[in-house]
């Protein structure tokens, strides 16, 4: 036991002593969380747009003050002609162009009906949908407006109410996420890199002639990445109820018992990925390739999995992530209790006796 | 020059007698490019529907029906109370319920006025808003119909309304992989470049290979080139061999130049591998430079507009994205293939690459010291 724990004070000193690599293990956590929580959202806010009015009466002004005013476009230009709206589009400027046709107000009160044309920018397909729908939103309530809210008969209301995120914030699915991302990181990546490097510098030798156990040695060797784990759980859990207003609204304890399996599990795969790699620079492609990419894709929080094509759904199934995403949404964000989330619990842990049996088995003693 | 000749051919006898990298370099891109675009998929389809209906009238197995032939929405659950149907989103089994109340048509036909209610998981921000709208979209339709069905309008509105046509340009078709799969090229010679560079040269740093060149009659910006060329000719083929899969499997063919986007790319790939270049100067160890390079390609990645657009972060985060060279390529590779922009639309973006180009590589030369320790 006692050289057990000299093993782990020896690897803990070498991350200690490394301060670059501990300072952005320690901050990448929090830089993620920060840039998830507020830079980074699909929200559509001050989209710019321009406005081509060709009958500049009352009624344009207004739908156009109304447009400009609200909080998801940024009006700034106003188009004179037809052929500005493409050379603008062109440039890169513009996501959405307004334009009213000469007599606007005219038709509208004269015969009952006028037309407004928008036209999006449709390179990002869902952005352009959200920019027509709130500009029509804002048309219809102008309409709205002027017909003095008569009560059509026969109408059908609809209440909806948003479930667990009102506010329809990005961080509630981002915070599970860079968890799952940031703990995969550094537990797989980390680990599986500081035990390769010692057998590319060569002093794996020199510690596999000593009378620990190999598998304690790399047991040793995850102990302290475990510890930088627990911080960053800390880190990103105080960041997400204090700076994000994310609730933790289940149980605490449920919640970092799973995210410690959840570890076990990355460390697990670490171990497994430096049995195969020769160089830090293999490990390091091997994480990135088998780890990182799939921990992004498959764990649901980037892009929807249900779309997917129906293999890609099946090789979902196989990245631990995605199983820790479902958790720590359950029980974080929807407050459910263990009887919810059982059967991704065992399937987690029954990942991680795998993983660990089949490093067991390939462990070798000697070096080639 | 000569001096430069030989580094180069040492360089590149490296790179290629290295057989793992050349795998990488070539099956990262391959995988990437046919995988990411398949999976990086935003468009909000196949909702799946809860319904409780306590109504049990032809009109609410119309509204129903209508809901789900718009294709939108997959039913997937029909409970017979809230609760039953709210244990269905807590499973994940639907993402909305519809709560159809009882007397429904009773209410519409003789009150004139009823209500739904429809309850999303919220915890996915963008889907439960459009999801929202799309069914209220369709109610609105459905509301339509029924009036239809009970009176006569008139030929001419009675009413002033204002019809609202809209036309999607550049991608009529709403196709989201020719939004994606350019952005991803950019990411992926984003990568190839800082990475590969800055790791090449501490790897020379800790094997000690680097004292040779040190004590060598080497100048410090030879050595910096004949580093820094290799890797930029390694991009250039990885971004063509990207642009034919683009072309060959994704049928994604630009609308501008192919010219335009290699003069621009070379101008990036100089300012890429100056900042790869700029960090090996700093890292002492691999593990340091791979972390650093891999979380600051992070950082660009995540504030370049590929995944979010620029125009919804704050005001501090969109400063940030003026300073990332990735925002820039990533906006050049929509503009040209997406909207056919030439050189000059780009001007100011290739300037401002210039820019960068000059500014990593002059730091990373005055940071390359000769001397150890």
């Amino acid at each position: 036991m006692k050289q057990f724990l000299i093993f782990v004070k020896k690897e803990w000193l070498h991350i200690w002593r490394d301060k670059r690599t501990l300072f952005i293990l320690i901050f990448m956590p929090v830089v993620q969380i920060l840039l998830y929580g507020f830079a980074l959202t699909n929200e559509v806010k001050n989209a710019k747009i321009a406005i081509f009015d060709q009958s500049k009466d009352q009624a344009t002004i207004a739908i156009s003050d109304e447009i400009a005013a609200s909080r998801y476009f940024n009006l700034i230009k106003n188009i004179h002609s037809y052929k500005d709206i493409e050379a603008t589009f062109r440039e890169g400027k513009i996501r959405l162009a307004v334009i009213f046709p000469l007599g606007f107000r005219n038709d509208l009160l004269h015969t009952n009906h006028a037309q407004v044309q928008l036209i999006a920018d449709a390179t990002d397909p869902n952005t352009a949908n959200m920019l027509t729908n709130y500009a029509t939103s804002i048309i219809n309530d102008y309409q709205q407006s002027i017909t003095q809210n008569q009560q059509l008969p026969y109408t059908i209301k609809t209440q909806v109410r948003m479930l667990y995120n009102p506010e329809l914030k990005g961080a509630y699915s981002f915070v599970p996420g860079v968890m799952a991302l940031v703990l995969m990181l550094v537990c797989a990546m980390m680990t599986s890199i500081s035990i390769v490097r010692e057998k590319e510098i060569g002093t794996m030798e020199v510690i596999l002639v000593s009378p620990l156990k190999p598998f304690r040695i790399i047991i040793a060797k995850t102990i302290p990445y475990l510890m930088v784990s627990m911080l960053n759980i800390t880190s990103i859990l105080l960041l997400s109820v204090y700076v994000l207003d994310v609730p933790i609204v289940g149980s605490l304890w449920l919640l970092i018992i799973e995210s410690i399996l959840f570890t076990i599990t990355s460390l697990s795969v670490g171990i497994l990925i430096s049995n195969s790699a020769k160089t830090q620079q293999t490990a390091q492609f091997t994480s990135l390739m088998s780890l990182f990419l799939p921990t992004l894709l498959f764990s649901g929080f980037l892009f929807p999995i249900e779309n997917m094509p129906v293999p890609l759904q099946v090789i979902s199934n196989i990245v631990p992530a995605k199983w820790f995403y479902i958790i720590v949404k359950s029980v974080m964000i929807k407050g459910l209790g263990f009887s919810a989330i059982w059967k991704e619990t065992l399937i987690l842990i029954g990942m991680t006796m795998v993983l660990l049996g089949i490093s067991i088995k390939n462990f070798k003693i000697r070096l080639a | 020059m000569r001096v430069l000749k030989f580094l180069l051919q040492k360089e590149l006898r490296q790179i290629f007698r290295d057989k793992a990298i050349i795998r990488v370099l070539f099956v990262m891109p391959m995988i990437q490019l046919l995988i990411l675009p398949l999976a990086a998929d935003y468009e909000i389809k196949n909702i799946n529907l809860g319904v409780v209906d306590h109504d049990h009238s032809e009109y609410s197995r119309k509204l129903v029906n209508k809901i789900i032939s718009s294709g939108y929405f997959r039913l997937r659950d029909y409970s017979p109370s809230f609760q039953t149907g709210l244990h269905a989103i807590e499973k994940d089994k639907t993402d909305l319920i519809l709560e159809i109340p009882a007397h429904f048509e009773r209410d519409l036909v003789k009150e004139n006025e009823a209500t739904l209610f429809v309850a999303v998981n919220a915890i996915n921000g963008v889907k439960a808003g459009l999801g929202g709208a799309y069914i209220q979209g369709i109610i609105q339709g459905y509301n339509q119909d029924v009036r239809m069905q009970w009176i006569q309008f008139p030929r001419i509105n009675p009413q002033p309304t204002i019809e609202v046509t809209f036309s999607d340009w550049f991608n009529p078709n709403m196709n989201y992989r020719v939004f994606m799969v350019p952005g991803i090229l950019v990411m992926l010679v984003t990568i190839i470049g800082s990475s590969f560079a800055s790791n090449n040269i501490v790897r020379e740093k800790e094997m000690g290979t680097i004292e040779q060149i040190n004590v060598s009659p080497i100048k410090k910006w030879q050595f910096i080139l004949g580093k820094l060329i290799p890797f930029w000719m390694l991009a250039l083929v990885v971004l063509t061999f990207g642009l034919t899969i683009a072309r060959l499997v994704y049928g994604i063919v630009p609308l501008g130049h192919y010219i335009t986007i290699y003069i621009f790319a070379s101008i990036y790939l100089l300012a890429i591998l100056g900042l790869g270049l700029l960090l090996s100067t700093y890292a002492q160890t691999q593990q340091q430079s791979m972390l650093i390079s891999f979380f600051i390609t992070m950082i660009f990645n995540l504030l370049s507009g590929l995944f979010t657009p620029i125009e919804s972060m704050p005001a501090w985060a969109q400063m940030i994205t003026r300073f990332n060279p990735v925002s820039y390529f990533i906006e050049v590779m929509r503009m040209v293939v997406l909207k056919g922009s030439g050189i000059v639309d780009i001007r100011y973006h290739i300037f401002a690459m210039i820019g960068f180009a000059l500014f990593f590589n002059t730091w990373a030369i005055l940071n390359y010291r000769k001397r150890s320790g």
